[in-house]
């Protein structure tokens, strides 16, 4: 009894004399640990796999040439005649100038986990009688696999990419009656064409990108698309998604160039998402409340049903300060037991509606998010929360009138 | 503690209650009392005199509204709540009427608490108390001396009135205080019982010199005591030495 000291060891013995009354409050407090482990798992998980669906074959951050401007012969000023409307130009295939140093430059960008050059422009893809209007990418597959993960949007195949080689999204390669190593003809605006044997059929997530997306090496794309040793883009991924923007805004400022991020052109999406955060931020804090105040109301109740304790404990030479501490720590105790209860209950939640809760395809909502180091966090946390319950009721008993108290 | 330092010196002691209050009371109306260290003295009185009320500001449960008190020749008039405990905890012992334990606790877990409770105070602050080592030592031997050596884990609510009440005894003297203060020690016993429990607290008198002051309505065990003090109405009526035919 002695190895714990006074106030632990008294705390404990009050917990466990008062069973059922601990019993209901861990409990309590494990509920709504589980939940907000639940709803955070299951967000996470839905937020990652609409993000997969929506931006599936797209970079975080796109690095392209600054777009060509017709600049006004006359500027405009007081006295001077107005320009009413600027023609624009069409916009050629422009490509980057001096993009090996700008690739070096933009991998390292804090922020930034990957970089790779992109020679992109339109072209047809023919097989026999069938001709379909395709997306060219050329790109270096080793770096592109740290830009855009392709490896888990195989249809069929193998990923390769070597001179002749070609990846194809699932539903060109039925318009144009091809199957996995046929070979087929592709042919640009520039009226230079070559053949590709498909090595892979890709499934990136939307028809349109399926009906149109041709993956070839960069050399076989530049020569294509008549820009030897240019690249018309730089595709870049980031190390947290949500933070796109901030590289992004780095990366406008180092390089001049013009700098596209995922959130820009998915400003829908990401508004959503930071919606759906607020939302459950607010509900997180309003069960942590729920959780403090049913901790605190059955401490108050148990410093009343302690009175007389209370004050033999004073009588016999525990301080204020002694007595609070044995309150305190009863607080965290529940606290920390219910995150562990939590936990548990947590995990089986998302165990069973992994399985309940599917998409459209049958495949489950969400992945199971479930890390230790989020248990720590939360573990620690619920201490937290109950020494914050504790507080009220520790200064009840700690203000107690021995004497009163030991009268009854 | 020098030569004929009383143990307690009250002065003019006063006790107010709801002081300022529509319901304003004064309980003591200037007590003057002392106590030397040894004496085994029965405090008496009518119901409503401030008996209780006396032995908490002895025991430094409450704190005089005005007076002096000296414990152990320390002006302790002035002493705020954590002062007050800690000259509790070093110096005197409590025995309450309804033997009040702990009930979570077992019997030797209840005698070894004020132990536990002063182990990981500052050494010096308890004014130089013995180390926990021999708590759980002290504590045994105790309850071998007041017969439950059988009852080491029984928990309070297993055990009978009387064997409760000795329970109580050793744990007001685990400490070794210089001052047991016992509320009606023996006010839910039968006399039988009763006067098992009077006679353990005058053998811990004589074999460990420790000062008793005991309040009881009962004039059959006052008068086993050496000095009798009765209070009337907040007011020491009468103050007489007692000798005890025999024990």
């Amino acid at each position: 009894m002695t190895a714990l000291g006074f106030e632990l060891t008294v705390a404990l013995r009050f917990l466990r004399e008062g069973r059922m009354q601990t019993a209901l409050t861990v409990g309590g407090a494990g509920i709504g640990v589980a939940v907000i482990f639940f709803i955070t798992a299951v967000l996470a998980g839905v937020q990652a796999d609409l993000i997969s669906r929506v931006t599936g074959a797209q970079p975080h951050i796109v690095v392209k040439p600054p777009e060509e401007t017709v600049a006004p012969l006359i500027a405009g000023g007081v006295g001077l005649p107005r320009i009413f409307s600027l023609q624009a130009r069409p916009q050629r295939l422009t490509t980057i100038d001096g993009w090996q140093s700008l690739l070096q430059t933009v991998e390292q960008t804090p922020g930034v986990r990957a970089v790779a050059p992109v020679a992109s422009g339109s072209a047809l893809g023919i097989k026999g009688d069938a001709s379909r209007s395709v997306l060219l990418l050329g790109t270096e597959l080793e770096r592109y696999l740290r830009v855009v993960r392709l490896d888990d949007k195989i249809s069929a195949g193998v990923l390769q990419l070597g001179p002749g080689d070609a990846l194809i999204g699932i539903e060109l390669a039925k318009d144009l009656g091809a199957v996995l190593g046929d070979r087929f003809r592709v042919q640009s605006a520039q009226g230079v064409s070559e053949v590709f044997r498909i090595r892979a059929l890709l499934d990136l997530g939307s028809r349109e990108l399926n009906r149109r997306y041709v993956y070839t090496d960069l050399r076989s794309a530049q020569s294509l698309l008549g820009i030897p040793g240019r690249v018309t883009n730089l595709d870049v991924s980031v190390l947290e998604m949500m933070k796109a923007e901030e590289v992004a805004d780095r990366l406008r400022t180092q390089s001049g160039q013009l700098i596209e991020d995922w959130i820009q052109t998915n400003t829908f999406i990401f508004s959503a998402i930071n919606n759906q955060n607020i939302m459950t931020t607010l509900i997180k804090v309003f069960i942590s409340i729920v959780v403090v105040l049913g901790i605190a109301s059955v401490l108050v109740v148990s410093v009343v049903q302690k009175r007389k304790e209370i004050g033999i404990l004073r009588a016999v030479g525990a301080t204020r300060q002694q007595m609070l501490r044995v309150f305190l720590w009863q607080g965290i105790m529940v606290g920390v037991a219910g995150a562990l209860l939590g936990s548990v209950l947590g995990y089986l939640l998302i165990v069973v509606f992994s399985h309940v809760l599917r998409d459209a395809e049958g495949q489950a909502l969400f992945s199971l998010v479930y890390d230790v180091q989020l248990i720590g966090i939360v573990v620690l946390a619920a201490a937290a929360l109950g020494l914050l319950s504790a507080a009220l009721p520790a200064r009840n008993a700690a203000r107690l009138d021995p004497a009163q108290a030991i009268r009854g | 503690m020098g030569g004929g330092e009383p143990l307690i010196w009250l002065q003019g002691l006063r006790k107010t209650y709801n002081a300022g209050l529509p319901n304003e009371e004064e309980v003591l109306h200037g007590i003057d009392l002392s106590i030397q260290p040894g004496e085994f003295t029965a405090l008496i009185g009518p119901s409503g005199s401030g008996k209780s009320t006396l032995l908490n500001n002895i025991g430094l449960l409450e704190a005089a509204s005005a007076g002096s008190y000296h414990l152990s020749g320390r002006d302790v008039t002035g002493f705020n709540d954590d002062e007050r405990t800690y000259a509790r905890h070093a110096v005197l012992g409590f025995i309450f009427q309804f033997h009040h334990l702990l009930p979570a606790f077992t019997a030797l877990e209840n005698v070894m608490m004020p132990g536990l409770i002063g182990q990981r105070r500052g050494a010096g602050i308890d004014g130089g108390r013995r180390p926990a080592t021999d708590l759980r030592a002290r504590a045994t031997t105790l309850l071998d001396a007041v017969g439950l050596s059988k009852a080491y884990d029984k928990k309070p609510q297993e055990l009978s009135g009387g064997m409760q009440q000795r329970v109580a005894i050793a744990r007001a003297l685990v400490q070794e205080p210089q001052l047991v203060l016992a509320d009606e020690p023996t006010g839910n016993l039968d006399t039988a019982t009763s006067d098992s429990i009077f006679a353990l607290l005058r053998r811990f008198n004589r074999e460990f010199g420790t000062a008793l002051l005991i309040v009881t309505h009962d004039p059959r065990l006052a008068e086993r005591c050496d000095r009798i003090v009765e209070l009337v109405d907040g007011r020491i009526a009468s103050d007489r030495a007692n000798v005890v035919s025999q024990s």
